[in-house]
C-alpha cells in the first residue's frame, strides 16, 4: 500500500503557474526525496499530494484511487510540518494522539497506540509535557510521532529539519532513515538541502521551476545530472560550469588558450555547449602543464579532511577539490586538468544533457 | 533601558502619584459619604472622618432600590451580553479568517462599519425592532402587497407580532453583536500560525473540531480579557435598559441608581446615594479582580 501515481499534474494560482505538468509514479514503500531550491514548486506538490491544496489539473492517485476531490483525512497520509505545528495547548501525549481521537478510537486504544509512538520515537518520558518545554528535536520527534501514530500509507515531510541546528540534523536524518526501514511506508520528503536529499534518498526527483529535471537514484543524478541546471544544484561545492564551442576535433574550446579534451564524437563540431566538471574530478598540475587550462588561485577552503581551491580563469571561477594539504596561496599560478572522461557536457540552447556511449562506464564506476 | 536618571525617576513618581491620588479621591469621597448620617453628610465641607453609618445606609439603599432583584438582574444581563459578545465575535471573525465565501469582504467591511454606529445613533430603530422582531417582515410583505392579496383573497390579516420589550433577550440581544470583539478576535486567529490549521485538517478534523479543539483553548486568555472589558460595559448600560424595561421586574441596577439620587427638592441623602453606588459598583470591581488574575496568567504563560 502507499503508491502514488502523479499524473500531468499542474498548479497555477490565477495565471501564476507554479507546477507545470509533473508525472510521476511513486512504488509502495519507496523513500523519494524531492530537492529543489526554494519557490521550484517542491512544497505546492506535496502539498497537492497531501490534499492541502487542489490540484488545477491532472490527477494524483494513491493506491490507484483518484484522489481529487478527497479530503486530506480521506488519503490516508500524514505529514510532518516545517514548523512541526504542534498544538501548543495540547501535552506531547494529546499532541500525537489527536488524530486517533478525532477518529474516535477509543480512549483506551488511543494510550496504548501513543505509548507505542512514544516509544518509537523515544518521547515516553516526555508525553505528560507541553510542547513549548520541548527543544527542538523532540518537537521534531512530537511532529513525527504525530505522523507515525495514524499507521498512514504514506509519509510527507515538508522540510522538516530545516528549522534544526546541524547537528541535530544529521541525528535526526539517521533516525528518518531507520524509522522508514521500520514502518516501510512509502516516504515524500520535500527539501532544498543536497545533502538531506542524497543521504535519505531511495530515489531523488530534482525540481526547478515547476518543473521535474531529473529522476533517479542519488548516485544517478550526482554521476549523470541530465540538465544543466541539475548539474549546477546537486553536488557541493558545485559543478564547474564553462560555457564554450566544440571544434571539428573533439575539443572544447573556451577560450584562445584553454581547450578541453572531449570523448571522441560526443557533440558535433559547432555547437555551442556548456561543458561541466565536478571539483573532485579536477586536477591541479603546475602552470603551463601540457593540455592544462591556464589559472591564478583566488583564494583556498579548509575543510579538515580535503580543501577546495578556488580558481579564477579571467573571470570565471574554478574549484578544484584536493586531498593534500598545499601551499598555494592567492595569486599563484596553476594547472587544472580535466580528463574526458570526467566531462558533462550540455546543451548552451536547452541545456540537457549531451550524451555520447563514452563517457557512461566510466562515471558509473565512480 | 538600564538608565540611572535619580532626578527623572522622582518626577516620573511624583506625575503619577499625583495622577493616582486624583483618580482615588472621588472614590475615597464615595466611601466616607456613605459612612456619615444624612445630617452629617450635607455639612459643607463634609468631614472626611469615616462616621457609623454605614450598614445602616447600605441597608436602606438596598430595600429602596430593591437593589437585591436589581443586582439580579444586571448580573444576568451583564453575564448574558459579555458571554454573547464573546461567542459571537469569536464564530464571526472565525467565520472571516478561515473561510473563503462570496461576499467574505463585504461583511468584513459591513461589521467594520458598525464601529461607526453605536446603538446611541440606531436606537430608535432598534427600539421598534425590539418591540416587534418580526416588524421588517411585516414591513417585506406590506411593501411588496402580500399583505393587500392575502387579505383580498383569502380574507386572511397578516400581522406579525414578537416582542421582546420588558424580557431578558429584549435586553441583551440588541447590545451582544459587537465589531470590537470580532476585530480583537480576527488579529488572534491571524497569529494563529497558518499550520495548524493544516495539521489539525490533516489529522481528519473538520472546521468545528479545530475550532473547539484548537482555537478556543488557544484563545482562551483572548477570551477572558474580551469578557472583562464586555462585562464591565454592559453592566454600565444605562440608555438602552432604561429604555427596553418600564416593568421594574427587568430593572438593572445602574438604571435604578437613578430612584436613590434625591431630587431638587426632596431630603437630601446623599449618604444612601453613594452607599447605593458603591453596592452596584461592587460587582464589576469583583469581575475585574477575578479575572486579572487569569488575565494575567494567560499573558505570562508561554503556551505560543
Amino acid at each position: 500500500m502507499g503508491s502514488i501515481a502523479i499524473r500531468n499534474v499542474r498548479k497555477a494560482y490565477g495565471k501564476n503557474a507554479v507546477v507545470h505538468g509533473v508525472d510521476l509514479e511513486i512504488a509502495s514503500g519507496e523513500f523519494i526525496v524531492v530537492l529543489g531550491p526554494s519557490g521550484c514548486g517542491k512544497s505546492t506538490l506535496l502539498r497537492m499530494i497531501a490534499g492541502l491544496e487542489e490540484i488545477s489539473s491532472g490527477e494524483i492517485a494513491i493506491d490507484g484511487r483518484v484522489v481529487n476531490k478527497l479530503e486530506p483525512r480521506e488519503r490516508g497520509c500524514a505529514m510532518v510540518f516545517q514548523n512541526y505545528a504542534l498544538y501548543p495547548h495540547m501535552s506531547v501525549g494529546e499532541n500525537i494522539g489527536y488524530a486517533l481521537k478525532v477518529a474516535g478510537v477509543p480512549k483506551a486504544e488511543r494510550l496504548r497506540r501513543v505509548a507505542e509512538t512514544a516509544k518509537i520515537v523515544g518521547l515516553e518520558a516526555f508525553l505528560d509535557r507541553k510542547p513549548a518545554a520541548l527543544s527542538g528535536g523532540q518537537r521534531q520527534r512530537v511532529a513525527m510521532g504525530r505522523a507515525i501514530v495514524r499507521e498512514p500509507g504514506v509519509f510527507l515531510f515538508d522540510e522538516p529539519l530545516s528549522n534544526l541546528d546541524a547537528k541535530l540534523r544529521v541525528a535526526m536524518r539517521a533516525e528518518i532513515r531507520r524509522l522508514h526501514r521500520r514502518l516501510g511506508a512509502t516516504s515524500v520528503f520535500v527539501t532544498h538541502d543536497q545533502i538531506e536529499a542524497m543521504t535519505l534518498a531511495d530515489r531523488l526527483i530534482v525540481m526547478n521551476g515547476g518543473r521535474v529535471e531529473q529522476v533517479g537514484t542519488p548516485a544517478e543524478v550526482y554521476n549523470r545530472p541530465a540538465t544543466r541546471f541539475v548539474a549546477g544544484f546537486v553536488g557541493s561545492p558545485a559543478m564547474n560550469l564553462m560555457e564554450g564551442v566544440v571544434d571539428a576535433h573533439d575539443v572544447f574550446i573556451y577560450d584562445q588558450t584553454r581547450r578541453v579534451a572531449l570523448p571522441p564524437s560526443l557533440a558535433p563540431a559547432g555547437a555551442r555547449v556548456a561543458l561541466g566538471v565536478r571539483a573532485e574530478a579536477a586536477r591541479l598540475v603546475p602552470a603551463g602543464t601540457e593540455g592544462s587550462l591556464d589559472a591564478v588561485v583566488d583564494f583556498v577552503e579548509e575543510l579538515g579532511a580535503g580543501r577546495v581551491v578556488h580558481t579564477d580563469l579571467d573571470g570565471l571561477s574554478f574549484a578544484v577539490a584536493i586531498a593534500e594539504t598545499t601551499t598555494l596561496k592567492a595569486g599563484d599560478a596553476v594547472g587544472i586538468r580535466i580528463a574526458p572522461q570526467d566531462v558533462h557536457l550540455y546543451s548552451a540552447e536547452s541545456g540537457l544533457r549531451i550524451d555520447g556511449k563514452a563517457a557512461a562506464p566510466a562515471m558509473a564506476a565512480n | 533601558m538600564v538608565e540611572r536618571t535619580p532626578i527623572f525617576n522622582a518626577i516620573c513618581h511624583l506625575i503619577l502619584f499625583v495622577g493616582l491620588l486624583t483618580a482615588l479621591l472621588p472614590f475615597a469621597v464615595v466611601i466616607i459619604a456613605a459612612t456619615h448620617d444624612i445630617k452629617t453628610v450635607n455639612i459643607v465641607p463634609m468631614p472626611l472622618m469615616p462616621g457609623h453609618d454605614f450598614m445602616a445606609n447600605i441597608h436602606e439603599a438596598w430595600v429602596r432600590a430593591d437593589l437585591g432583584r436589581k443586582l439580579f438582574n444586571s448580573v444576568i444581563f451583564a453575564t448574558a451580553v459579555a458571554c454573547g459578545k464573546v461567542i459571537l465575535s469569536a464564530m464571526a471573525a472565525f467565520s472571516i479568517v478561515y473561510f473563503r465565501f462570496p461576499g467574505r469582504s463585504l461583511i468584513f467591511w459591513a461589521i467594520f462599519v458598525t464601529l461607526m454606529l453605536p446603538l446611541e445613533v440606531r436606537i430608535v430603530p432598534t427600539y421598534a425592532v425590539a418591540a416587534n422582531v418580526l416588524a421588517p417582515f411585516q414591513a417585506l410583505l406590506d411593501v411588496t402587497g402580500v399583505t393587500w392579496l392575502a387579505a383580498h383573497l383569502a380574507g386572511l390579516q397578516i400581522k406579525l407580532q414578537w416582542g421582546l420589550l420588558n424580557s431578558y433577550p429584549g435586553l441583551v440581544l440588541p447590545l451582544v453583536a459587537t465589531a470590537t470583539g470580532t476585530f480583537l478576535y480576527r488579529q488572534f486567529y491571524l497569529t494563529v500560525p497558518e499550520e495548524l490549521a493544516e495539521a489539525s485538517k490533516m489529522d481528519g478534523s473538520g472546521p468545528l473540531r479545530f475550532f473547539w479543539d484548537v482555537l478556543i483553548p488557544l484563545s482562551r486568555s483572548n477570551m477572558i480579557a474580551l469578557f472583562t472589558i464586555m462585562f464591565v460595559w454592559a453592566w454600565n448600560q444605562y440608555l438602552w435598559p432604561l429604555l427596553v424595561t418600564t416593568d421594574p421586574n427587568f430593572g438593572i441596577a445602574v438604571t435604578e441608581l437613578r430612584s436613590l439620587i434625591p431630587s431638587e427638592f426632596g431630603l437630601p441623602d446623599w449618604n444612601v446615594a453613594m452607599a447605593g453606588t458603591l453596592l452596584i459598583m461592587t460587582p464589576p470591581l469583583i469581575v475585574v479582580i477575578l479575572m486579572q488574575r487569569w488575565f494575567v496568567r494567560g499573558l505570562i504563560s508561554t503556551e505560543k
